[in-house]
């Protein structure tokens, strides 16, 4: 009788089996998760609004944040009490795994004397009882969302083994108008579509946006002035200046890892070559010179190598090239064509639009072209940006007759959704997590 | 003096409890968005000039007007096929045409505008409406017209004469249109 009670409770409680989240393979059934609201020592009122406001808000986000990612799945928390202060560490685990959750994240938000919010962050393993992460984030009134956010990266990372992305943002085109007259605007906001605002006003067409991967600049392409050129626009200062000085016209610039060099194509008697420009030196120097057009630039993480577009060979493929613009060879071999290459920041991946029978798909191939996935199958998918941990690709939809949106997916094809934008929207381009 | 340690070394080591002392901040995070916008960027300070206006002389329907362009010479605008920057026999005679017009009235300069259809990618798309651009403004140079006076300009899918995804829609976006601008005839921006 002991021996066998013993046995049930060995069977209850799984050994050493480490909570964890495999992204990499297989079909998984999203772990279930419980994030209830996180309590406050002391409800406090800030402007942000009320701390315990704050902690159902931050909990609503975390666990909105893990459930989009499409590896969870969220506990409702109607199904049990809202944490004590003195439960955010010792919860009841008891309850939780009778509501079949096998993560749980507990926090609390406290107001601090300067103003400032702490919000504490713990993941639990339910069955183990075991914490497995914990961390404080202290924010200022107007950042709390980050705090959100970077509990999200936590949980997020200590359960698959990958860094996260949910404290970052998001800058794209937002688009309004009839499509003969389209009025487009660059606009940013976060990864999860709060803070959004407008960067410029519609007055001149603004395409193709992308971030710095290390501060807080921006390049875009403008026809303001007839003139349609690059330009690098600090959204913290709020200065901006023209890249180069070209007769013709400059587009399709993104940032090199280092944040120190900027690719982008100019025109020339009817085609396009790849240029770079040294930021700090404003500098361009020619990579490419070919009787053809090249763009859609992008580096290797390494900075060794460049992923480009070109129709050197009669029809838009992919190459690859050594970052001083030497040996280049085409990867791309599919059916159709390939076009807007970007190279993962984990480097093992390149995503880009295929385009095949009228339709414009995302996929994903490896750096030497070959293992060639077809992501999607919409009208017009295009313009591929990697989220900062190279998991998931946003791009641009638009549907035929139809309209244009935002839409992310995974990399292993799970996933599509929608992320909203006030506006229709295109162009978008996933920034680096914030630091 | 307190140190501000980095991030990644607060890790797992903190410890909360409902009357904390000891809590260990982050470097505070870069000013957020709320409460400092930058300015709308386009603003007139700090910010290049609008966009072309056209000017009444090019707007009105007298000599040497777009107007009269199109009316002397058919068209102000040649057509493409798909994925092409040809110029086919009703382009060069449209062309040509637009050449003999632009010699009767040396001080006019023209901007020629390169368009494409839907279906291709935004940046392919600019490049090829340059190419189609490019190749309308080289006809009229080689008919004759000083290229002193003509420019070019791309707007690859962005600005499609007509609003549709059937076939009617995309030939009429594949074009390169002559745009009249003011020389010294009376008017600037």
């Amino acid at each position: 009788m002991m021996v066998r009670l013993v046995l049930l409770l060995l069977l209850a409680v799984p050994a050493a089996a480490t909570l964890r989240v495999d992204i990499t393979s297989g079909i998984e059934a999203p772990m279930p998760l419980a994030v209830p609201a996180f309590p406050t020592p002391a409800a406090m009122q800030t402007p942000a609004g009320n701390t315990a406001d704050l902690g159902r808000q931050v909990a609503a986000i975390v666990s909105g944040n893990l459930v989009g990612s499409g590896l969870f799945r969220a506990i409702d928390p109607a199904a049990f009490p809202a944490p004590t202060v003195a439960q955010v560490i010792a919860p009841p685990f008891l309850g939780y795994r009778t509501a079949a959750a096998q993560a749980l994240v507990t926090g609390s938000v406290t107001a601090n004397a300067d103003g400032s919010l702490t919000v504490g962050c713990h993941l639990h393993d339910v069955f183990s009882e075991e914490e497995l992460a914990r961390q404080a984030f202290t924010v200022t009134p107007a950042g709390w969302r980050r705090a959100a956010h970077k509990c999200s990266d936590l949980v997020y990372s200590r359960l698959t083994g990958e860094t996260g992305m949910f404290d970052s943002r998001i800058v794209y085109v937002a688009e309004s108008g009839a499509r003969t007259k389209r009025v487009k605007r660059l606009a940013i906001m976060d990864q999860d579509g709060a803070n959004h605002r407008f960067l410029t006003s519609g007055q001149s067409l603004v395409l193709m946006p992308r971030f710095s991967p290390v501060n807080e600049t921006i390049t875009y392409m403008s026809f303001a002035g007839d003139r349609p050129r690059v330009w690098l626009y600090n959204i913290g200062t709020g200065r901006q200046e023209p890249v180069g000085n070209f007769d013709t016209m400059s587009f399709a610039a993104r940032f090199s890892p280092d944040g120190r060099t900027l690719l982008f194509s100019v025109t020339r008697a009817g085609n396009a070559d790849i240029f770079t420009y040294d930021i700090g030196a404003r500098r361009t120097m020619r990579l490419t010179s070919s009787n053809a057009i090249d763009t859609s630039p992008s580096f290797s993480p390494d900075g060794r190598r460049i992923v480009f577009e070109s129709d050197r060979g009669g029809t838009q493929q992919l190459y690859v090239m050594n970052a001083d613009g030497t040996g280049a060879q085409r990867i791309s071999f599919g059916e159709g064509r390939a076009a807007s290459p970007v190279w993962s920041p984990r480097g093992d991946l390149i995503a880009f639009t295929r385009i095949q029978s009228g339709k414009f798909r995302m996929a994903v191939m490896r750096p030497d072209g070959s293992g060639e996935r077809l992501l999607t199958d919409s009208w017009q998918d295009e313009g591929p940006s990697w989220s900062p941990n190279g998991r998931v690709i946003l791009f641009s939809r638009t549907e035929r007759n139809g309209r244009s949106s935002l839409r992310s997916i995974d990399l292993t094809g799970r996933n599509d959704r929608r992320i909203p934008t006030p506006l229709e929207a295109s162009d978008p381009a996933w920034g680096p997590l914030l630091p | 003096m307190k140190s501000i340690l980095p991030v990644i070394a607060l890790g797992s080591v903190l410890a909360l409890s409902a009357c904390a002392r000891n809590k260990e901040s982050l470097p505070p995070p870069p000013p957020q968005a709320a409460p400092a916008l930058p300015p709308v960027i386009d603003q007139p300070a700090t910010v290049p000039p609008p966009e072309r206006v056209v000017t009444d002389a090019a707007r009105g329907s007298g000599p040497g007007s777009q107007a009269d362009m199109v009316a002397q010479a058919g068209s102000d605008r040649v057509l493409f096929a798909l994925d092409s920057y040809a110029l086919d026999e009703a382009a060069r005679q449209t062309l040509g045409a637009q050449a003999s017009w632009l010699g009767q009235y040396p001080a006019i300069r023209v901007t020629v505008e390169g368009h494409t259809d839907e279906r291709g990618t935004r940046e392919y798309n600019l490049a090829l409406g340059e190419r189609r651009a490019s190749a309308a403004k080289n006809f009229l140079a080689a008919q004759g017209v000083d290229s002193g006076r003509l420019s070019i300009i791309s707007y690859g899918k962005e600005r499609p004469e007509m609003d549709g995804s059937n076939e009617e829609a995309w030939a009429a976006n594949r074009r390169a249109v002559t745009i009249t601008i003011a020389g010294t005839i009376a008017g600037s921006r």
